[in-house]
């Protein structure tokens, strides 16, 4: 981490935890309830949204001295949907499993309010390289807890991880099964999602008692 | 700089920047397309040779013939491509690549439908393709029948089902429950019923028309099931004919 200066590894770095954008700025919590039944496309989602608020913060911060501030919001969004538009027909062309195993989260990226968000609250207001890294951080704290909501989510909820049987097979009554463990179906419905994320901002919070709000 | 603010600036810069991305996108859709009309095409042999159990899984996944070799497979496996248009059966032999959404939509007199023939160790399948709705979008795949009706096997994808419920559609536990299912009760066509309440998950009771739904996709289920009722009745007539 030599390589960035103190400031910038605080843009990489403070969205992974005391700045995180689901658990502190309560950002991109629908993609979050949506996507973490299984491991695996929390990951690609979270890679997904790396890729386009990365490059997208870049495009905004080039264009931040011409883009008329009326309709800034439009001019946002237009980056987004042709970024995500290119991601889409770029994996249909070369990598077509992954894009059958992606389908509609792609679409959803564009819908993501941490990607407008740091666009508005950044990106407009700083140079490229900044923006880059607080695009990346950004997303990468977003995508650390989505892999661990999507971790919990499958390993109760289904009792595998990435698909594997982790914990036996619940047909054949094998491994913990076997004892009369059940996997906890609720856990597959959107609603636990929020549950588990509230359950990390509560640990988040009792370990950082900076971070709790006083009213 | 120029003042950012004036609406004349303000349309300039929009139409601009309608004009820039618009053209980008245009030339990135036209550029790729060849390659993923490819794509979608080996997709489909894929999945036709999945339906009659030529494939490469292993253990509970799903795993397609490669497409650098799927091409040679297909020709070597499916022995007739035929078309059902108007009561008259023909060989066509891209008939694959027939759109069964398009052809569902128009009328009976003018609807293709296709029908694969497949020949294995010495067996015929009849390959059907299907096309349906499911609890967000399309739900579609293919149903290998043996000339008794039996199912051999079935491949279901979607378009957009729930992650983790209804999108396990097309998960091997869930498709491998339909080999060995009648579709007919004497002569009459019965399908197969995605059904709740089955009490047979291993299923255990093959022929009884029945496989064991999804826990928490009950919509998906009733769309398989609406879906192989209402695409697979449409051959029963022209299977009986070709089979004699």
């Amino acid at each position: 981490m030599a390589l960035l200066s103190k400031k910038d590894r605080g843009l990489i770095l403070d969205p992974l935890a005391d700045n995180n954008p689901i658990t502190i700025q309560v950002l991109g919590i629908c993609s979050a309830l949506a996507i973490t039944a299984q491991l695996k496309a929390s990951i690609v989602m979270g890679i997904s949204v790396m890729f386009v608020l990365g490059v997208g913060n870049v495009v905004i911060s080039l264009m931040r001295n011409i883009i008329p501030s009326k309709i800034r919001i439009i001019v946002q969004l237009v980056v987004v949907a042709a970024l995500v538009i290119i991601v889409d027909q770029v994996l249909k062309a070369f990598a077509y499993e992954l894009s059958k195993t992606l389908s509609v989260f792609v679409g959803l990226i564009i819908t993501n309010c941490i990607i407008m968000g740091r666009f508005e609250a950044f990106a407009l207001g700083n140079g490229p390289w900044r923006s880059f890294l607080d695009g990346i951080g950004n997303a990468a704290g977003y995508a650390l807890i989505l892999v661990i909501v999507g971790f919990f989510r499958e390993l109760l909820g289904s009792g595998t991880l990435l698909g594997f049987k982790v914990l036996g097979d619940p047909i054949a009554k094998t491994g913990l099964y076997a004892i009369g463990y059940e996997n906890n179906g609720f856990m597959l419905l959107s609603p636990m999602a929020l549950i588990v994320v509230g359950i990390i901002i509560w640990v988040q919070r009792s370990r950082n008692k900076a971070l709790i709000e006083e009213n | 700089m120029a003042n950012t603010d004036k609406n004349s600036y303000t349309v300039i810069f929009a139409v601009v920047m309608v004009l820039v991305v618009g053209s980008l996108l245009a030339f990135t859709a036209s550029s790729l397309k060849p390659a993923i009309t490819e794509n979608e095409r080996f997709e489909k042999q894929q999945n036709i040779l999945y339906a009659m159990g030529i494939n490469e899984n292993v253990e509970g996944s799903v795993n397609f013939i490669p497409t650098d070799k799927v091409e040679a497979e297909f020709g070597k496996y499916i022995k007739e491509q035929l078309v059902i248009q108007n009561g008259k059966i023909e060989k066509d032999s891209s008939a694959y690549l027939i759109d069964l959404k398009q052809q569902l939509a128009k009328d009976m007199s003018e609807r293709k439908l296709p029908l694969f023939v497949g020949e294995k160790e010495g067996k015929d399948y009849y390959i059907i393709p299907m096309y349906g709705k499911g609890l967000w979008d399309a739900i579609w795949g293919f149903i290998a029948l043996d000339e008794n009706y039996v199912v051999q096997g079935v491949y279901f994808d979607h378009k957009g089902e729930t992650p983790g419920l209804g999108a396990n559609i097309k998960e091997r536990y869930f498709m491998d429950d339909f080999t060995g299912e009648e579709i007919m009760a004497g002569t009459e066509f019965e399908g197969i019923t995605v059904a709740k309440g089955n009490n047979d998950p291993l299923n255990e009771r093959k022929d009884d028309g029945k496989v064991d739904a999804l826990a928490g996709a009950t919509i998906t289920g009733n769309g398989v099931t609406a879906m192989i009722n209402s695409t697979v009745k449409l051959y029963i007539p022209y299977l009986k004919d070709l089979k004699i």
